[in-house]
């Protein structure tokens, strides 16, 4: 290749492409960023009322990934047979120019300070052999004050609401007394309470636990971010979660950072280009840029540059890697390499709760991000001596918007009707009175858990497929029971006529075809050790040093929180060690 | 015949000109009893299937309203018009399986690994109706349609239950997908030939298209107080 076409180039139209994107270009730097999905614009996809269609939305999923191009297999464990995931379900991956930013829900968590470093916080706290056998339990190797000025910042660009605990050091508000120290309040004031928020409220208060609002990125208020971006006040029109936002209120990539970027000069967007690889030279250590397809000509292209981020979405940057041969790939009998290591999900199990007739929980209205959760078993807050797991979860009512196709598939089963006239008769029951309770929890990483790719699927560009190897563990299982458990006196305190709750129980497999979060994780980890690690701590590869790997890959556990906060905060922190040291002198931040 | 599928940007055609009937401003030209007249006999009139023959259609009529029948809680898959949706949704890029991914192999493998046929919806309904209507004429000597109540749910609780197989296909895969397309055409906006007179919605006291809720956000356990709209604007 003769010329260089840009400075960097991004992978991925989501949040962290588009975070990363901003940074490079206000760093001076050329960026072209190439998004495999078609251009997309609030003012067209989320236009009233053709957008306020259920059918058309969460149910044939149209922004979602298209499986027919490129899809994933699974596998339980390591001796059976990966199979496609041939119909979207268990999770929803994004598509198209601001990814699954677009459409997601808006919770917009920081991380429990405790979370960055709980492998050393379990064995100061309980010993070495706390840790089950086969546990691959980590550090990131960054710590919450290093990181908090970044999620500061993320929440100021996504104009998140919520109420404090601490700032400074001094208390503040009626926040989660177990959050970290914040150094600013949250830019908008906290949302409203739902009906069934408030009712969980007093009765978590009732019970002894501690309830905060989760932080949303749903605007309490019009609001101006500092990319002087625009967001109108959220109305809680309850079509949020798999929606773009006709209001403009959720913080996506497409209405909070991407109308700044498309005005920089130096910044080009490409749609409609699948990136197929990164290119690396005869050293293996450097990459010249990425080849990829246009996909309406179908016609392969290559692109150089100096730096080369990966922001395609934890498992797509860690099939790239595999794809280009950056790092060694992840052998769990040999325990060796690192590309695939640490494949990480997260547990989440919603039980409901049925309040007298008299009361009617209106489910339908809501926003992505709003809610109650309580932390009293989640990350290390409680005491895991006695309990003998690794973990926890927060538990919350987030009435995202509960539509009728949905509420009408999901009812029913257990023993109990899913069809006919008593069916009917208990859907209009649970509809109206009903209130839904998650346990949103962690998911440790184990040694025979991780992604490789295929050998038998290819995707419709002729590359192997990414193959999936994840099942829950008895650890995990026994951490959703326990909290789970926990649920109870919430639901007597509400004044339940009935409880379902629901857990994961022993043995059970992950299943496909139901919808857990598209929250994962790992695959691609930071950390202090490039043996057990893919990434430094600034989330450079320790292979190939011009290139960062920015997204949730990063995470060595599945935290109880929803982590596109913490993707924000870490593409921030990345970007501007890239900013103050990389570009300075490009190389290795830190010495393998 | 009325186009299949919104556009992405547009409603339909057909909502749109409904959405005029019932603006002032044709209504007051045409007064009343024309336009009123214009839409009763458009809702009398029997939908015509293009994708289903009418024995077919017959099956799916009488299959969708045992799984949701009228009762006291109020109108079925019949009165809803179930079946037109789902006739209407075999036309679209879903009855086409668009957005699966439909490469070989085809490995059959543990049921919590999903869906592994290679089968779309379009294939699924044909393969599944000739099946169950051979199982039922085996076992009673006539047409599914054409039993009576309790040995249509019969013959539907063994096909759930997963003892009935219909050649190509389980018989458990085949019910879900008549289930799951039986919800959506009870509670999908009518755009989609469903939901009649918004009729799935006023059971649940979902109001449709309104997707405002400023004002209500938390009433303290009141049921909302509006009906529903749907996207064209009709209401019930
Ligand atoms: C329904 C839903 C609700 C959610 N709710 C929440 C929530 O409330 N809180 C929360 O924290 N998180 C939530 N999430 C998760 C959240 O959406 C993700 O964490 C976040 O979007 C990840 O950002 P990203 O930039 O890493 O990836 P993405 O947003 O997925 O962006 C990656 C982009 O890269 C593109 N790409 C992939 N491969 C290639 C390739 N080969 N070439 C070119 N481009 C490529 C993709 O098309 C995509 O546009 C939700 C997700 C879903 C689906
Ligand atoms: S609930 Fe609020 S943030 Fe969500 S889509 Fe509706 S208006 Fe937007």
């Amino acid at each position: 290749m003769t010329k260089k076409h840009a400075d960097a180039i991004v992978v991925g139209a989501g949040w962290a492409g588009s975070i990363l994107a901003k940074e490079l270009t206000e760093a001076g730097l050329s960026v072209i960023m190439l998004e495999r999905g078609s251009e997309r614009a609030t003012a067209v996809e989320g236009a009233y009322p053709e957008s306020i269609d259920e059918l058309r939305g969460a149910i044939r999923k149209r922004l979602f990934q298209n499986l027919s191009q490129t899809t994933v297999t699974v596998r339980n464990t390591i001796d059976q047979t990966a199979l496609p995931y041939r119909q979207l379900a268990a999770f929803l991956p994004g598509e198209g120019v601001g990814g699954a930013g677009l459409h997601w829900s808006g919770v917009h968590f920081r991380v429990s300070p405790e979370d960055l470093r709980l492998r050393s916080s379990v064995v100061e706290r309980y010993g070495e052999k706390f840790i089950p056998e086969g546990m691959n339990l980590q550090d990131y190797g960054v710590t919450y004050a290093e990181l908090e000025p970044f999620f500061d910042k993320a929440e100021k660009v996504f104009g998140t609401s919520g109420e404090a605990y601490k700032v400074n050091g001094k208390i503040v508000g009626n926040g989660n007394i177990f959050d970290g120290d914040r150094s600013d309040n949250f830019p908008l004031p906290v949302m409203k309470d739902t009906f069934t928020a408030s009712t969980f409220r007093a009765a978590a208060t009732e019970a002894g636990y501690h309830p905060y609002s989760l932080p949303a990125a749903n605007a309490s208020r019009q609001y101006t971010n500092p990319y002087g971006c625009q967001m109108g006040p959220c109305n809680f029109c309850g079509y949020c979660s798999g929606y773009d936002c006709y209001l403009y209120s959720k913080a996506s990539p497409n209405v909070n950072v991407l109308p700044a970027l498309r005005q920089d000069p130096r910044f080009t967007l490409i749609s409609d280009a699948h990136v197929l690889r990164v290119d690396l030279d005869d050293t293996r250590a450097k990459a010249t840029g990425v080849a990829y397809l246009e996909t309406k000509t179908q016609k392969e292209i290559s692109l150089s540059a100096d730096l080369v981020i990966l922001s395609a979405f934890q498992f797509h940057n860690v099939h790239l890697m595999l794809l280009s041969g950056i790092g060694k790939p992840y052998d769990p009998v040999s325990n060796t390499g690192t590309t695939g290591r640490n494949f990480v999900y997260q547990t989440i199990t919603s039980s409901r709760i049925w309040l007298p007739s008299s009361k009617y929980t209106n489910q339908f209205i809501g926003a992505g991000g709003v809610g109650v959760a309580i932390d009293d078993f989640n990350s290390m807050n409680f005491d895991h001596g006695p309990l003998g797991f690794v973990g926890g979860s927060p538990v919350w009512v987030n009435q995202a918007g509960v539509k009728p196709i949905a509420a009408a598939i999901g009812t029913g089963g257990g023993g109990t009707p899913r069809w006919g006239s008593a069916y009917k008769g208990a859907l209009i029951d649970t509809y109206k009175h009903s209130i839904g309770v998650d346990a949103h929890g962690s998911n440790m990483a184990y040694r025979d858990v991780y992604l490789d790719l295929d050998p038998t699927w290819k995707d419709a560009y002729g590359q192997p497929l990414l193959r999936m190897t994840f099942t829950w563990k008895d650890n995990d299982i026994r951490m959703n029971q326990y909290v789970v458990s926990k649920i109870e006196p919430i639901a007597r305190a509400m004044g339940a006529t009935k409880a379902n709750l629901v857990h994961l129980n022993a043995g059970q497999p992950f299943d496909t075809r139901h919808y857990q979060t598209t929250h994962l994780g790992g695959g691609a980890i930071m950390g202090t050790d490039p043996k057990t690690s893919a990434l430094n701590r600034y989330l450079q590869s320790w292979d190939v040093s011009n290139v960062f790997v920015i997204g949730s890959n990063a995470f060595p556990q599945g935290m109880g929180y929803n982590p596109t906060g913490m993707v924000a905060a870490l593409a921030y922190w990345a970007a501007y060690h890239i900013r103050t040291t990389y570009l300075k002198s490009p190389g290795p931040l830190v010495q393998a | 015949m009325p186009p299949k599928e919104p556009t992405l940007t547009r409603p339909l055609r057909r909502s749109f000109v409904k959405g005029l009937l019932g603006s002032t401003s044709f209504w007051m030209v045409s007064g009343h009893s024309h336009w009123a007249e214009a839409l009763a006999q458009e809702a009398q009139k029997p939908y015509q299937p293009t994708f289903f023959t009418p024995e077919e259609y017959r099956f799916v009529e009488a299959a969708t309203e045992r799984l949701f029948p009228q009762d006291q809680h109020g109108p079925g898959a019949r009165g809803l018009g179930v079946a037109e949706f789902i006739d209407r949704q075999m036309e679209s890029p879903y009855g086409h399986g668009d957005n699966w991914y439909m490469s070989a192999p085809f490995v059959q493998g543990p049921a919590n690994l999903g869906y592994q046929l290679p089968f779309v919806p379009r294939d699924l309904y044909q393969k599944g109706i000739a099946g169950l209507e051979a199982y039922t004429r085996q076992q009673h000597g006539k047409s599914f349609a054409d039993l009576r109540a309790p040995a249509q749910e019969q013959i539907l609780t063994a096909l759930e239950g997963g003892s009935v197989s219909l050649g190509d296909i389980p018989g458990r895969v085949f019910f879900e997908q008549l289930r799951t397309n039986t919800m959506e055409g009870a509670f999908a906006d009518p755009l989609y030939g469903g939901n009649k007179g918004l009729g799935g919605w006023l059971m649940l006291g979902f109001p449709g298209a309104r997707a405002d809720f400023m004002d209500w956000v938390n009433q303290d356990g009141e049921a909302y107080p509006f009906g529903p709209i749907s996207i064209s604007g009709e209401t019930a």
